[in-house]
């Protein structure tokens, strides 16, 4: 792999706080390397406006590998940026060119209000998992982990699904803002296994009612978000979840 | 001598004896007690779990945006369990043996036993949650090899085991959130321990995004803050990794154990450049099939298909015979260091080895095409079958490579080199989990207990989630029974005051420094001291060195940083700046008990001390014991030992060979 360096113009959202009213700053940086990562050229960023006395840029991010789902930035529109399943932190400056502007942006969604800067509150995910996402299952009360023989298609299947890192790009990628990926992702990754079989109906049921409550939009099947997720979670999901809340909704015992 | 408390009796009964003897808090009693927890990773999260279903009113911290990102996300391949599915001849007794043999000898048996015993039960609770473990055709679970055991004993998710886990904990904390047994305080940092007649009572935290210092008080502190590997710098750890919270309990009386043992993994992508902010793991679980080579000759560059089989030393398998690529870690980097050293090195900075799937690919591809019955596959054939195999099986890792380093492992050998990845030191524990400070408790990577003086592939998800789920649940209540008739302890208290006020003081001196240089630098200036002569070899005259410079640069430090932005708003620059003080006084630490500590064990390599062939050389006569220090004054610590005593297993040389 050819190693450059490469001068950049960035555009970047600046806010001081969820209350103010931000705007684009323009940035220069110079001799970027190709090898650097997109985080690692913001660092170099941030140490010049350190030493000019200036506020750097504020943005999530910990894990730096991946896994962790904390970075959430559009990259010239593209949440996550130019790469196919990427995070902004896997993203390396070799997909920039010298001489280019680049433009980065927090999450934009109601459901997700600008904190500083780049940072959002993502906290919407949480209550929506805090909703039904889970199998009821209080320590101490397994069965032997054999016990129960899961068919190897649909324990992959759900893994596939249980990989979602909740970062909200699919979120942020969505025209009407719905997080219809997220919890599709989540009631598929239980649904599928017979241990998540108890409280199916409930889950997709509760789960959806919080999603709504905490106003992300509808889905309309545009499929922008499956474009975007960085770890490749399938549509596919989305229809399980229609499936699973339609029949949910026809059979659920209401009576009490 | 400290006393680790463990219970009289033959080892395989001891915690089955504790269990049934242990006092126990009653349901109206547990509703009362608050429980501060601090930390959600595998241990924070399984342990509030835990404790909420049981009926203690939890608080959860997290300095994330959401429990759901502590750094257990990132384990990657796998966590062992005795179960013996594979029928392969593994029991409790062998992996409790692996593990002391793995640690080389400066572990705690009671502790080790009462891990591989739980072991089982924390893949049952798994399964019962929905972690999607990776599974036969026939429906049960699958096991693969790591590091250090002859066995197949670790479950596995893909490459991506510590995020399933830790989603199965964070989704069992989440609706304990969503009954009210737990409180969940996010962007939350813990700043201070209080503590009122010695005893933990509470906490000073910081809430990251409006800046305020809050007074939170408990009948118990859990410390589950993880491992300090960022006193390095460059480590696999997350970039917010820290030790501060751990930092402040020592500070107040908690000893802080064995800080010099940290574990230097060896399959890691080679730094790039100096722009580096952190190094990415890929797993031990790819030295199942791929093989460590480097060059017969000394600085050759050629490219690595240029090199024909016959120039190629596969060093690990021609040192280790019986164990080959599957050395433990510890082995495995010290081979890799010292092939580099010796000029054997690859790539431009002659950093790295390779670990090359080539051979695994033919062996897999000709497996595939006697399956499909194709007696006359093409070679080509045959490569692109055996890619498909090792794709589902490492898919993850090889495009992570190769995201970063813009080069296809699956035709090119990946470039590898080792990293800091995990501390065994820690919090001081004894059988209980509780450190020196009473009614404070440290669980995981943040205690020392488990792993000696090296740990064993897959073996940290088992620790965090048996401290958790299996272990604190019991020892809690013990300490508990007794406390059910003091009332709980007002914020109000004049300890909670002076405790907020010393937290603003040393709040307002950081940023009243305003001197010239930032805190990121200050960091990597650490990180390279510690690298250079706290890493994976040491010797006295370094870590003397060493000391010195640490001292200079911590009065450089408190001189001459920058932190901009102010006090109440979300300043990461801020949070950093306290970080890095306190790595800077630990990473003395760390060099005075490298110092002390005159052999070689496990992860801590002292070059004065080795055999004529290069491997660790311990001495059991003089320094089998834990070291644990006291803090005293700045600069000042002083070492209390607990000597590790041996009944059922003999501490033999370690030999993979």
């Amino acid at each position: 792999m050819e190693h450059y360096n490469m001068n950049l113009t960035l555009k970047i959202w600046r806010q001081k706080d969820a209350k103010a009213k931000g705007g684009f700053e323009t940035y220069q940086v110079k001799n970027i390397s190709s090898e650097m990562s997109f985080l690692e050229m913001i660092d170099v960023l941030n140490e010049e406006l350190i030493t000019e006395g200036k506020d750097p840029i504020a943005f999530d991010h910990d894990c730096r590998e991946g896994i962790c789902g904390s970075c959430s930035m559009y990259i010239n529109g593209k949440p996550h940026g130019p790469w196919k399943a990427t995070t902004v932190c896997q993203l390396h400056m070799r997909a920039f060119k010298d001489g280019e502007t680049v433009v980065v942006e927090p999450w934009r969604a109601n459901a997700f209000p600008v904190v500083k800067d780049l940072v959002v509150d993502r906290s919407a995910f949480d209550r929506i998992v805090q909703a039904g996402g889970y199998i009821s299952v209080n320590t101490g009360n397994a069965v032997d982990g054999n016990a129960i023989p899961v068919d190897k298609d649909k324990a992959d299947k759900s893994f596939a699904a249980a990989a979602c890192i909740a970062c909200g790009a699919c979120v942020a990628a969505c025209k009407n803002s719905s997080a219809m990926l997220f919890v599709s992702a989540k009631v598929s990754h239980l649904a599928l296994l017979p241990q998540g079989q108890p409280e199916r109906k409930s889950r997709a049921i509760n789960m959806v009612a919080q999603m709504d409550k905490e106003g992300f939009g509808s889905c309309t099947n545009i499929g922008a978000c499956e474009a975007t997720c960085p770890k490749e979670i399938r549509l596919t999901n989305i229809a399980r979840l229609n499936a699973e809340y339609l029949s949910a909704a026809l059979t659920i015992d209401r009576e009490n | 001598m400290l006393d680790a408390k463990i219970p009289e009796g033959t080892l395989d009964h001891v915690w089955t004896d504790y269990k049934g003897h242990c006092k126990l808090v009653n349901p109206a009693n547990k509703r009362k007690m608050e429980i501060i927890i601090i930390g959600t990773g595998l241990a924070g999260a399984s342990a509030a779990a835990s404790l909420g279903e049981l009926g203690y009113k939890v608080k959860a911290f997290c300095y994330q945006d959401s429990p759901r990102r502590a750094h257990s996300i990132a384990a990657q391949g796998g966590i062992n369990a005795a179960k013996n599915y594979q029928n392969d001849g593994d029991s409790v007794f062998r992996l409790f043996y692996d593990t002391i043999k793995g640690g080389d000898y400066r572990a705690r048996e009671g502790n080790v036993h009462r891990l591989a015993e739980v072991s089982v039960s924390i893949i049952d609770q798994c399964v019962a949650q929905g972690v999607p473990f990776a599974r036969e055709y026939g429906g049960l679970l699958s096991n693969r090899s790591f590091g250090g055991t002859q066995v197949q004993r670790t479950f596995y998710a893909a490459g991506q085991t510590g995020q399933q886990l830790l989603i199965g904990a964070y989704q069992a904390l989440e609706r304990q959130i969503a009954l009210g047994n737990v409180k969940m305080y996010n962007r939350h940092e813990m700043l201070e321990l209080v503590t009122i007649d010695g005893k933990a009572k509470g906490i000073i935290a910081r809430n990251l995004v409006s800046g305020e210092l809050e007074r939170h008080s408990g009948y118990a502190v859990l410390l589950c803050s993880g491992g300090y590997g960022n006193v390095f710098y460059l480590s696999t750890n997350a970039m917010g990794s820290n030790v501060t919270a751990a930092w402040k309990t020592h500070k107040k009386g908690a000893y802080f154990a064995n800080p010099c043992y940290t574990q230097i993994h060896p399959t890691c992508i080679p730094v790039s450049g100096d722009h580096q902010s952190k190094l990415t793991l890929m797993s031990e679980s790819l030295r199942n099939d791929g093989r460590i080579w480097v060059p017969k000759k000394q600085n050759d560059t050629r490219k690595a298909s240029e090199i024909p089989e016959e120039e190629r030393d596969y060093y690990l398998e021609r040192r280790y015979p019986a164990f080959g690529n599957l050395v433990p870690r510890d082995v495995a980097s010290r081979a890799a260091k010292e092939r580099c050293d010796a000029g054997f090195g690859v790539g431009t900075s002659r950093q790295a080895v390779y670990l090359d799937y080539g051979n695994a690919i033919e062996r897999y591809g000709q497996i595939e095409a006697g399956k499909k019955g194709i007696a006359d596959a093409s070679a080509e054939n045959i490569i692109s079958m055996g890619r498909e195999v090792v794709k589902e099986k490492y898919g993850n890792l090889f495009d992570m490579y190769e995201k970063i380093t813009g080069e296809n492992p699956y035709e090119i050998p990946m470039r590898i080199y080792p990293a800091v990845h995990y501390t065994m030191g820690g919090m001081w524990v004894d059988y209980e989990l509780q450190t020196t400070v009473p009614g404070l408790y440290s669980l995981g990577e943040a205690n020392f207990s488990d792993h000696g003086a090296n740990r064993l592939g897959a073996s940290a998800l088992m620790q965090g989630l048996a401290d958790g789920y299996f272990v604190i649940p019991y020892t809690i209540g013990n300490f508990l029974a007794d406390e059910i008739r003091n009332p709980p302890t007002s914020v109000d208290h004049p300890a909670f005051i002076a405790a907020q006020k010393d937290v603003e003081d040393r709040i307002n001196t950081l940023m009243n420094i305003k001197g010239k240089t930032s805190v990121e630098s200050f960091h990597k200036r650490l990180g390279k001291i510690m690298w250079d002569k706290c890493g994976m070899a040491r010797n006295a005259q370094g870590l003397q060195e060493a000391i010195t410079e640490i001292r200079r640069l911590k009065e450089e430090f408190w001189s001459d940083v920058r932190i901009p932005g102010a006090v109440n708003e979300m300043n990461f620059e801020l949070d950093k700046a306290g970080r890095v003080a306190d790595f800077i006084e630990l990473g003395e630490l760390m060099c005075i008990d490298a110092l002390q500590r005159e052999e070689s064990c496990g992860g801590h390599f002292r070059e004065e001390h080795q055999t004529e062939e290069g491997e660790a050389l311990r001495d059991d006569e003089n320094f089998m014991y834990v070291a644990a220090w006291e803090y005293r004054a700045d600069h000042d610590w002083q070492l209390h030992k607990e000597e590790l005593k041996y009944e059922v297993v003999k501490p033999t040389a370690r030999s993979y060979k």
